[in-house]
């Protein structure tokens, strides 16, 4: 009887334990649904597959590519166009890092890499090895504003300038009704709250954009070089753009940058930037494609490497300064003749107006016009 | 019943001298195979470490251990421990100052105060918590625990700020320091150091409490009398191995953690860094050379472990009298 009884209780917390399991498992699953669903076939994209046909001239084949996770969700939707478009053609793209796509591309895995800057003079040194003949160039080919979000209730429209910014990122102005940011937005009412500055905890290319941004356009207050860790005093540190994004969300009085979707995708108010243009800028595709339009590329040879400093300073209308620019990185002589043409018809393909013009809507910015020839041009010269 | 029947399969005594078959010579191959692969992974492990990290520091302008900084991208790379091995170690303390004595508590009442069936509800529901994985607490530790806290904190600031470690420098940061991922690492090693101590202290011999009650000893004086001093080894190494992992844990730390290069006596303030939360903060857009870095201060962290798991061999060692295996 006492024996029964002890199996019977062992029996409902197996069960329970099973039923428990199960749900954390279903849970998993629904996870992986989600993230499949975001990178294999809808049926809603099938539509689109056929106006963007024109543009893509299909290869066969399989390749590989790494690198870069700010431009991950750009490639993934490229990609899922691109093999609707063409069967028989297997694109791999594994958001790794920049650094470990410069690492894949120089040991001869990758087809092609992502990256968040154009390749250092060693690593074009040490691609010599790999591109027989010719060496790795750096073609833009993503580019993006870097939002400024903010938590502030009752204030819709907050402008700062890069003094501002570099002051408040470095803990020099630490109340929101600071003269220096009221001189800026005359009429608003300011809170005397303390501003909560979030700056990324982990190394990060936009980190590396946005420094270069604070100290290119006003050395006295960002005295540091650029670099993917911070380098700024005080504020508070958060693991990926995600976090920063949700903790800006959450407290008020908070101020961090992020790359545009998240901003977009949390409904965070984000900040226009006085640039001495005749009106604040605010973060958009167009206007960052402005913004890019600025720079001038410093890449010798097919290589397209472009110098961003001119956007920091610019006062041009409409043209937002705190932008990126990512990265493909591939022989420009000597690419493996099995992935050649696979990798060229791709990359031709996402430097397309056609490609380009799907950037727009996830946060991203297209290359403007003289750059994308540029970059078509020297696309179709690879071999 | 059955104590009265022999037990059939008894060997005759004329048989006992030793007979080796295949299977004896297979199992004990096996087993002397597992115990040495043990060993070369462990060696490989450590081989590994030190040529990565040896090549590493040997190019670091800075000294590896006073620094608080973490450039290993600067040229010179300037990087040390300094920061790191500080949040470690007080990190795991707080853990373990919170877990330890609530892991004993659980395992003791389980053992002794709960009704059966209460007990093992308990002990599963401790079971599940060992399931939950580490972002998970990461991600709750960040969302609900880290705005939740906020008035733990001042509470502390206002009453105990005199003692220097509670002091909050700013009121209004959020509390994403030390002090919290102390508390959340000791949710997380709680599991491990309860199901352990429970374990150990089901071994204390029934005689030694039935003992301490016939000496007229209250439930309390039995645990403190008998069980608390038998057990006392077992707990250690249950700590121990709870301890080892909030020295480890990374992804609940890197979540919640707001990490800087500060090394701060004033737990509540938001800064400090772990090695593990370090290394994953760092890896994903280091080059080669500052993944050696980052190796380094793994091997650090690999020591550090080494020394305290020795530390608590030797406090099991000096107290062996009281062990289970000599009950």
């Amino acid at each position: 009887m006492k024996l029964q009884r002890k199996s019977g209780m062992r029996a409902l917390t197996v069960g329970a334990v099973a039923i428990t399991g199960a749900l954390v498992l279903t849970a998993c699953g629904s996870d992986n649904n989600d993230s499949s669903d975001k990178t294999s076939s809808s049926p809603s994209g099938s539509a689109s597959t056929s106006s963007n046909a024109s543009s893509i001239s299909c290869a066969k084949g399989q390749i590989l590519s790494s690198g870069s996770t700010a431009q991950q969700n750009a490639i993934e939707a490229w990609v899922k166009n691109y093999q609707q478009a063409c069967s028989g053609a297997t694109i791999n793209y594994k958001p790794s890092s920049s650094g470990q796509g410069i690492i894949d591309f120089n040991q001869g895995t990758d087809a092609f890499a992502g990256s968040d800057s154009p390749l250092a003079p060693d690593e074009t040194a040490s691609s010599k090895k790999v591109c027989s003949g010719g060496e790795g160039i750096s073609i833009p080919m993503v580019g993006g504003p870097i939002a400024i979000g903010y938590n502030l209730p009752g204030v819709s429209n907050l402008v700062l300038d890069a003094k501002t910014l570099a002051k408040i990122f470095n803990s020099k102005i630490t109340t929101w009704n600071d003269p220096a940011i009221k001189a800026l937005n005359p009429g608003v009412n300011l809170p005397s709250t303390k501003i909560q500055s979030f700056h990324r905890q982990d190394d990060s290319g936009t980190t590396d954009n946005l420094t270069k941004y604070l100290g290119g356009a006003d050395k006295a207050d960002w005295p540091y070089p650029h670099a993917k860790a911070w380098a700024g005093k005080g504020g508070q540190a958060v693991a990926q753009s995600s976090g920063v994004a949700s903790q800006v969300k959450q407290t008020e009085g908070a101020i961090g940058y992020f790359e545009l979707s998240y901003a977009t995708a949390d409904q965070i108010p984000t900040v226009k930037i006085n640039t001495g243009a005749s009106a604040p800028v605010e973060a958009s595709s167009a206007n960052a494609s402005q913004g890019i339009a600025q720079a001038k590329i410093v890449g010798t040879g097919s290589d397209l490497a472009l110098d961003l400093s001119a956007a920091y300073t610019t006062k041009a209308d409409n043209a937002y300064p705190i932008v990126l620019v990512t990265y493909e990185i591939a022989c420009d002589k000597g690419n493996k003749s099995d992935t050649l043409p696979l990798t060229k018809s791709f990359l031709n393909y996402i430097a397309s107006t056609d490609g380009q013009g799907q950037l727009a809507s996830s946060g991203y910015a297209p290359l403007p016009d003289a750059i994308a020839t540029k970059v078509r041009s020297t696309i179709s010269a690879l071999s | 019943m059955t104590t009265t029947a022999p037990p059939p399969t008894a060997p005759p005594p004329h048989k006992a001298k030793t007979v080796t078959r295949p299977g004896d010579r297979i199992f004990s191959g096996l087993s002397r195979g597992s115990g040495i692969f043990v060993l070369v992974i462990m060696g490989a492990i450590a081989l590994f470490l030190t040529i990565r990290a040896v090549s590493a520091i040997s190019k670091d302008h800075a000294n590896f251990f006073t620094t608080f900084e973490w450039n290993a991208a600067l040229t010179p790379p300037q990087f040390g421990i300094a920061v790191l091995a500080y949040g470690t170690i007080v990190s795991a303390v707080i853990a373990m100052a919170i877990a330890v004595p609530i892991a004993v508590g659980i395992a003791l009442f389980i053992t002794h105060y709960a009704p059966r069936r209460l007990g093992d509800v308990i002990a599963y529901v401790i079971d599940l918590l060992a399931a939950v994985p580490s972002i998970i607490y990461g991600l709750w530790g960040a969302l609900f625990l880290v705005p939740h806290l906020q008035g733990l904190n001042l509470w502390l600031n206002h009453y105990l700020g005199w003692t220097v470690i509670f002091h909050k420098s700013d009121p209004n940061s959020t509390p994403r320091s030390l002090f919290t991922v102390g508390i959340l690492l000791a949710i997380m090693i709680l599991p491990i150091i309860t199901n352990v101590s429970r374990e150990v202290i089901r071994q204390v011999p029934k005689m030694h409490e039935e003992a301490a009650l016939a000496l007229g000893a209250t439930r309390w004086e039995v645990i403190r009398m008998s069980v608390l001093p038998f057990a006392r080894s077992g707990i250690i190494s249950a700590s121990m191995l709870g301890l080892g992992r909030a020295l480890g844990e990374t992804m609940a730390v890197a979540t919640v953690l707001s990490a800087d290069s500060t090394l701060s006596a004033h737990l509540l303030d938001p800064g400090g860094g772990t090695f593990s939360q370090n290394i994953v903060a760092k890896f994903g857009e280091a080059t080669n050379f500052g993944r050696d870095a980052l190796i380094a201060s793994g091997l650090v962290l690999f020591v550090i472990t080494l020394l305290v798991n020795g530390a608590a061999r030797l406090i099991i060692a000096r107290r062996k009298e009281y062990s289970g295996a000599n009950a």
